[in-house]
């Protein structure tokens, strides 16, 4: 049985048990993000703090990679510069574009904590969408932040 | 027409119409395993069927012996391929009850769509006034139903986009069905054509044309039928049919992709201009303008998909020599019994019809605790093939208000073992996942 390889424990409590789930007030910028070859939805929040992110905060609907991913990537952003979240993103790609090579996955270790755990979804092409969904709509969301927090400098737009 | 399959309970199951052993020999892909040495368990050909050996000769029969471009130069390979591509439009349209030029080859059910769509548009402004008879424009109607696959939603919602006309639509019922008790007041004087599935390829449903089509002649409107998921796997008459269109996929039975047919009757096709411009499609063309062939050709710009085109006529003898009605009679035992499998296991819905009266072979459900993704992975690891998804109709999984189902779909090849090893599947997965037959998550 290969599944387990996918499924890790670790993904079955992020999705079972999501951490920082629901939409919350401030945010500067909102996205609604879909996978449309199977449905999956999220829709998600950013909040600066200068160029922190002060708060990410998401709601959405999928299979399991998909909602697992997002809450684990929520631990690893939460708190951190926008810069450095997204550079944690690209190392979550390389770790999709891995093809299930284990060698990449242990030199990521540090960097993706808990979301180390998602090497066995790049093993399944079509997977790969689920697991990233979350992390481009952080991308998006962080930039659409950032431009709007450095034109409207009080603050951005409040809910 | 349907029949019900009934079956004491607990009883042996009822012999299949069609010898499944005998067929499952015919196609090569069903003798390789997936997923580290299991067997293949193919349960989506309702997105694409597998291809039995004598399409795959036919096809390479075309290019090894005659292999040239139908329908120009007059050499003997030339000569014999335009034979051979004539041939086969001659036996796809007596497989339909069409004579053959009525037969339009188009790359699949989409490309046909479209090309009604965009002639409908493009007759609004075609200079030449025969090709303006069916023009639609402002104040015209055009009328799907919720239960279409985007291919036959999206090309009218994008006719309507172009022209102004207005799209509407036919609603469904919670068990599956169309909702026709608007029917004469959705489709009316301003309605110029109606466009409906006369199988669901998510639900299931068997749609009743009939009426549909009755209303249709008495507004005055065109009908077209799109049966990628009918022809396939019934019976289809277009003498009977009541319908100006029908459009259909090769390669969703048993053919090879990349060949579509739109059937027309002939006035209707013979009275619209052209989509696709280009080569083979002409009459007589100088710098200042040019006039078109009359139809088929007039639909078939540039060199066809020949070797496609001879793989469909393989693959509809195939057909043939089964018999559609002894294939939609092995469905309909095999859906009512993939019915029956799915109804012993707590937690899974079927979204669709219960039942087999006026219902194919496509079986969508959900597992509940477990999204559809997660449902195929585990189906996927056990050599269970099924689709996931929305199934390209998005309104329907909306209208149902569940975000996504797995839908398995039969064919000739499908036995009973097949359906036993999906019900395992999916008690696997609810193992796996901790739900379901009394554990909780």
């Amino acid at each position: 049985m290969q599944l387990q390889s996918m499924y890790q424990e670790i993904i079955l409590d992020h999705y079972r048990n999501p951490h920082g789930r629901g939409l919350r007030e401030p945010f500067e910028a909102e996205v609604h993000h879909v996978n449309p070859t199977c449905g999956d939805e999220v829709t998600l929040r950013v909040h600066l703090d200068g160029d922190t992110l002060a708060d990410v905060s998401y709601e959405g609907m999928g299979c399991s990679i998909s909602q697992a991913s997002v809450s684990a990537m929520y631990e690893l952003v939460i708190g951190k510069p926008v810069d450095e979240a997204l550079a944690t993103g690209e190392h979550f790609m390389t770790l999709m574009q891995s093809k299930g090579d284990a060698s990449v996955a242990e030199k990521l270790e540090d960097e993706l904590e808990d979301a180390v755990a998602f090497a066995g979804v790049s093993k399944y092409p079509a997977r790969i969408k689920c697991a990233l969904m979350s992390w481009m709509a952080l991308k998006d969301a962080s930039a659409r932040a950032l431009s709007a927090t450095s034109t409207t400098p009080a603050g951005g737009q409040q809910a | 027409m349907t029949q019900t399959v009934s079956r004491p309970a607990g009883a042996q199951q009822a012999p299949l119409p069609l010898d499944v052993e005998a067929i499952r020999a015919d196609f090569p892909i069903l003798t390789r395993t997936v997923r580290d040495g299991k067997r293949l368990v193919y349960l989506d050909s309702g997105a694409t069927s597998q291809k039995p050996r004598s399409v795959l000769d036919a096809e390479r029969d075309f290019y090894e012996t005659c292999n040239a471009a139908p329908h120009r130069g007059a050499h003997q390979l030339a000569e014999e391929a335009t034979g051979r591509y004539e041939a086969a439009r001659a036996t796809i349209g007596a497989f339909i009850g069409a004579p053959a030029e009525e037969v339009v080859f188009t790359r699949n059910s989409t490309e046909a769509i479209n090309l009604v769509a965009y002639a409908l548009s493009n007759a609004a402004t075609a200079k030449e006034p025969a090709f303006r008879r069916y023009a639609v424009g402002q104040g015209d109607e055009i009328v799907v139903t919720e239960m279409e696959h985007h291919a036959n939603l999206v090309p009218w919602q994008q006719l309507c986009e172009r022209t102004g006309a207005t799209l509407r639509w036919l609603g469904l019922t919670d068990d599956g069905r169309l909702d026709l008790s608007d029917l004469g007041t959705v489709v009316n004087e301003r309605t110029k054509l109606v466009a409906v599935t006369q199988q669901s390829n998510i639900l299931g449903t068997i749609n009743p044309l009939g009426e549909i089509s009755a209303r249709a002649r008495e507004v005055g409107a065109l009908l077209l039928v799109d049966g990628a998921q009918s022809v396939p796997h019934q019976p289809v008459d277009v003498t009977t049919l009541g319908a100006d269109f029908l459009v259909f996929s090769g390669h969703k039975m048993l053919g090879p992709t990349g060949v579509g047919v739109l059937w027309g009757r002939y006035e209707v096709l013979d009275a619209l201009p052209p989509f696709l411009t280009g080569g083979s499609m002409i009459e007589v063309v100088r710098m200042e303008g040019s006039t078109f062939m009359p139809p088929p050709q007039r639909f078939e710009a540039g060199v066809p998909m020949t070797a496609q085109v001879i793989g469909l006529a393989a693959a509809v003898e195939y057909l043939q020599r089964l018999g559609m009605d002894r294939v939609q009679a092995h469905e309909e035992a095999l859906t009512g019994y993939a019915l029956e499998k799915l109804a012993g296991i707590p937690g899974v819905t079927v979204i669709g019809p219960p039942d087999t009266v006026a219902r194919g072979g496509a079986v969508s459900f959900t597992v509940e605790g477990i999204h559809p993704h997660d449902v195929g992975q585990v189906l996927d690891d056990l050599g269970v093939e099924v689709r996931v998804g929305h199934h390209c109709a998005w309104p329907v999984v909306r209208r149902y208000g569940v975000p996504a189902t797995t839908r398995a779909t039969f064919y000739v090849h499908t036995g009973y073992d097949d359906i036993d090893a999906l019900a395992d599947g999916i008690r696997e997965a609810q193992r796996f996942f901790g739900v379901g037959q009394g554990e909780v998550s």
